[in-house]
């Protein structure tokens, strides 16, 4: 160990390890993440359902239940602190039947007895009032407002953001390669060099696994469960104004209708186990699936209106709960198999962290220098004319379209770019340029054109997410990007 | 190259007109023949003329202008003829929004935001790709898999390749033409797969593009899954069942690094919906008068925005309608009103417009559902014409005089193409 040794190494920059990173950014801390994609957020977490579950859906003797309460309340905060949509659209839980209607009991009881607020059993008359599209078929449903939705990516960025301004490192492209235990530390090996740690963190997601086993301390192992997405045109915006749940079943968790932040209707997920953890493709079968589950919750839902479709991998850990705690390494704690409801969960995870930490020999000084804002990005969508026209006269760029479908400036893009978005996936996920109903058939090329201006980067080596994915290659040989 | 620029924004227009391509810039045209005088097109890039300048291929032309042109030599001499008469275009503006007021909203670079009043409003916005999530084709989600317009703009306009080893799935038109200027610039097109057991563009696309330059046609054949983690590194493809589902003990794989989607073009209709236009569910444009007025009083529309055309000569000539009656609706003249509704029947899919008058001639375009050999398209009894062919890649196109209804009585009339 020496004067460039970290306090705390973060393995990892999914949701989980940016909202740990963020967290500990309060203390007088060296830190640094280590992420191996190229962006944080790229993994398993731009895939989530970006659900903040109400409060109630796990159960008390696990590590999820606590956790999942205690993490809904902390997002109205992060939300004043930090820049991404967040909203409390609350959520429906529908039965079809009254053996059905017992579920939603226990689910009632369960939130009461953790001080769940506002949950309501609503009979038929005042689901058709509420929610008219949902199934005429459905005899009740479990209210509860308390749930809400936000863009996960836009969570991992700007809680970096934030970690960042208060002196966080972060390495991308730096998948971690061995990790060996040192005196007073560790060092951990990446594809951009070694890291010496007093103590390392593994939110390595998927890959929780395999980096403990590195550590010497391979106790568990993960299981990837894959879940398919299927995004509709804003067209139907405003067809449920909550996330739909079907009552689970012991076959079937179901899927849900989940009105994201941004008003586009998404339906989802598939829950299948899969031995390839790179295996992100979507399947035939997957979308029928959720197709016709869907259509028995909210009749008007066509395959017609799909825009897009991905999937995303779950990190699950044997005894599918949760694995919080240090390890028999000394430094090396784990925070893994943190599947659903991991993102809800993570600032109160993050919580932990820091107190496992402080109980394993860290001393936490609060930072009195520690920034909680991050300066909010304009959304020009979002402004009234006035306003719009305003900014505009300042900047130009501001007045340029350049992503019709979903109204993104030019300014924004930019602003996007220098916020650190390096690729069309970065851009995309910062400002929706690109995600609407012509998916980047227009807008990419402009998206591309200001990535090599703003960075100065030929255009045949901007990518999709980094590495191999190249876009356009020149006429006289060699591909774009190097892989 | 010649560009327009206004010599300053006007608070009112006459006639504002959504879009500067070819339906755009004929209608603009129409307007001024038809004595309206402030005439504004309002353009999103930075030039007018909109896809035509990217569509470097010859082809264009040969109905309107009796000779074969470029997409670029097209659009220039309508853009010449734009600025002789004087028309305001403002380019790098993007229309934002609208309302039944005809109140536009205009976003741009170069003059700020900003909200135009317009005496009457021609709908010109064009249409946009099918896009692969509207097919839901299974896989990975690598780049590498685009449609056949951006990759006609990486090539003609930027000066780059999509890729090396290319498939291309779906038979439309700029598919075809792709498959053509890809191995003209030296890449490997190894394919071009339609679900469907017919091909969806012109002819003599096929013969042009594919047949002349040996590139294979698998009818019936779809594309079942993509591989690859960042870039495309294969796909499978498959002959598909009569359901058009995959079969997939017949599927083979194809290394490539590329997959091109041609599958068909969405008429741009945010606009509409935004004023809450009556619109046609299988065009999924507005429904249209035979003075090509929608729903809302003082809307006209034309062009792609209203139904996809095969050729852009057909574009020009409904689209100068469509301004010619935008021009009399501010000038304060009206063609009588249309009194017979048309109504689709058997192997028609939809018919433009969807109303005509008795007392005058027309111009209807139809498309059929499906291919048929030598047939009939018969309005009621009241007219029928023999075809030699009809196949839904082809729009069908019927001169409407008003003798032909002199003892039809009616308000609606049947269209079917009905073999012979």
């Amino acid at each position: 160990m020496n004067d460039r040794t970290y306090d705390v190494a973060i393995i990892g920059g999914g949701i989980v390890g940016c909202a740990i990173a963020r967290e500990l950014s309060r203390y007088r801390l060296k830190l640094v993440l280590i992420e191996k994609e190229c962006e944080v957020g790229f993994g398993t977490s731009k895939s989530n359902s970006g659900i903040i579950h109400a409060g109630h859906h796990s159960s008390a003797d696990t590590l999820k239940g606590p956790l999942e309460w205690a993490g809904n309340q902390h997002w109205d905060r992060l939300h004043a602190e930090l820049d991404f949509g967040f909203k409390r659209v609350g959520e429906l839980m529908v039965a079809w039947d009254d053996e059905q209607r017992s579920i939603l009991d226990t689910y009632l009881q369960r939130g009461r007895e953790r001080g769940v607020p506002g949950l309501e059993i609503w009979e038929k008359d005042r689901i058709r009032k509420e929610e008219p599209n949902v199934s005429r078929h459905v005899v009740a449903g479990l209210h509860a407002p308390t749930a809400g939705v936000v863009n996960p990516y836009e969570v991992c960025f700007s809680l970096i953001d934030s970690a960042r301004l208060n002196g966080l490192e972060v390495r991308v492209n730096a998948p971690v390669q061995d990790i060996q235990p040192l005196e007073g530390g560790l060092k951990v090996d990446t594809a951009q060099g070694p890291v010496l740690a007093r103590y390392a963190i593994n939110a390595a997601g998927l890959f929780a696994d395999r980096i403990a086993a590195m550590a010497g301390v391979g106790t568990f192992s993960i299981l990837a469960r894959k879940g398919e997405e299927y995004l509709l045109d804003k067209r139907l915006k405003g067809l449920v104004t909550r996330i739909i749940f079907p009552c689970p079943t012991p076959t079937s968790k179901g899927v849900l209708v989940i009105p994201t932040f941004d008003g586009t209707i998404m339906v989802g997920p598939t829950a299948n186990p899969v031995l390839d953890r790179s295996d992100l493709t979507t399947s035939m079968d997957g979308g029928e699936e959720i197709f016709e589950q869907v259509r028995r919750t909210v009749p008007g839902i066509s395959p017609r209106d799909c825009i897009a479709e991905f999937a995303g991998l779950r990190a699950v850990a044997d005894g599918e709960d949760f694995i919080i705690g240090p390890t028999a390494v000394k430094g090396f704690i784990n925070v893994a198999g943190i599947q659903s409801p991991g993102l809800t969960a993570a600032p109160a995870i993050a919580v932990r962290v820091a107190e496992i930490l402080r109980d394993e020999g860290l001393a936490l000084e609060p930072d009195d220098t520690f920034q909680p804002a991050v300066p909010k990005h304009v959304i020009m969508a979002d402004l009234d004319t006035g306003a719009q026209a305003a900014k505009a006269a300042k900047d130009p760029a501001f007045g340029r379209i350049c992503c019709r479908c979903e109204q993104v400036t030019e300014g924004e893009v930019i602003a996007a770019i220098g916020a650190g978005a390096g690729t069309l996936d970065g851009i995309k996920f910062r400002t929706r340029a690109g995600m609407g109903r012509c998916q980047g058939g227009f807008c990419t090329w402009r998206c591309m054109e200001l990535l090599s201006r703003e960075l100065d980067m030929p255009i045949d080596r901007v990518t999709k997410r980094g590495g191999g994915s190249w876009i356009v290659c020149r006429r006289d040989g060699e591909e774009g990007a190097p892989s | 190259m010649i560009t327009g620029k206004p010599r300053h924004l006007e608070k009112t227009y006459d006639v504002t007109v959504v879009g500067g391509g070819p339906a755009g810039m004929a209608a603009a045209l129409g307007a001024r023949e038809a004595g309206a005088e402030k005439i504004l097109i309002i353009d999103r890039e930075e030039t007018a003329g909109g896809i035509l300048w990217q569509c470097i291929h010859n082809g264009f032309g040969l109905h309107h202008f009796k000779e074969e042109l470029t997409g670029p030599e097209y659009a220039q001499r309508y853009l010449e003829q734009v600025l002789e008469h004087e028309i305001d275009v403002i380019t790098d503006t993007y229309v934002a929004d609208m309302d039944a007021g005809r109140h536009v909203k205009i976003m741009s670079g170069s003059q700020g935001i900003h909200v135009l009043d317009s005496k009457s409003v021609v709908l010109a916005m064009g249409a946009r790709e099918r896009t692969r999530g509207a097919i839901r084709i299974p896989g990975t989600r690598p780049a590498g898999v685009l449609t056949a317009g951006l990759a006609q703009k990486f090539v003609n306009m930027a000066g780059y390749l999509p890729g090396k080893r290319v498939v291309i799935l779906g038979s439309g038109d700029i598919g075809l033409i792709m498959a053509r200027r890809l191995v003209l610039e030296g890449v490997e097109v190894l394919g071009v797969f339609e679900i469907m057991p017919h091909v969806n563009g012109l002819n003599r696309n096929v013969v042009q593009c594919l047949h002349d330059f040996d590139i294979p046609l698998h009818l019936s054949t779809t594309v079942a899954e993509i591989h690859g983690r960042d870039r495309v590194e294969k796909v499978t493809v498959a002959p598909v069942d009569e359901a058009l589902r995959p079969i997939m003990d017949k599927a083979w794989d194809i290394p490539c690094d590329t997959l091109l989607l041609s599958i068909g073009l969405i008429p741009e209709n945010e606009l509409s919906q935004r004023i809450n236009l009556r619109l046609d569910p299988v065009t999924t444009g507005p429904v249209v008068t035979s003075t090509m007025e929608t729903s809302a009083d003082g809307v006209f529309a034309c062009g792609n925005v209203v139904h996809i055309h095969d050729l852009v000569d057909f574009v020009s000539q409904e689209s100068d309608l469509a301004g010619q009656c935008a021009g009399e609706y501010v000038t304060g003249r009206r063609r009588p009103a249309d009194n017979i509704r048309l109504v689709p029947g058997d192997n028609v899919a939809y018919c433009v417009p969807h109303t005509i008058s008795s007392d005058r001639e027309h111009t209807i375009y139809l498309r059929v559902r499906r291919n048929e050999g030598k047939c009939a398209i018969k309005f009621g009894d009241a007219y029928q014409r023999k075809l030699r062919y009809v196949f839904p890649a082809e729009m069908v196109t019927v001169t409407m005089r008003p003798r032909f209804l002199e003892n039809f009585h009616g308000d609606s009339l049947r269209v079917d193409v009905v073999p012979r």
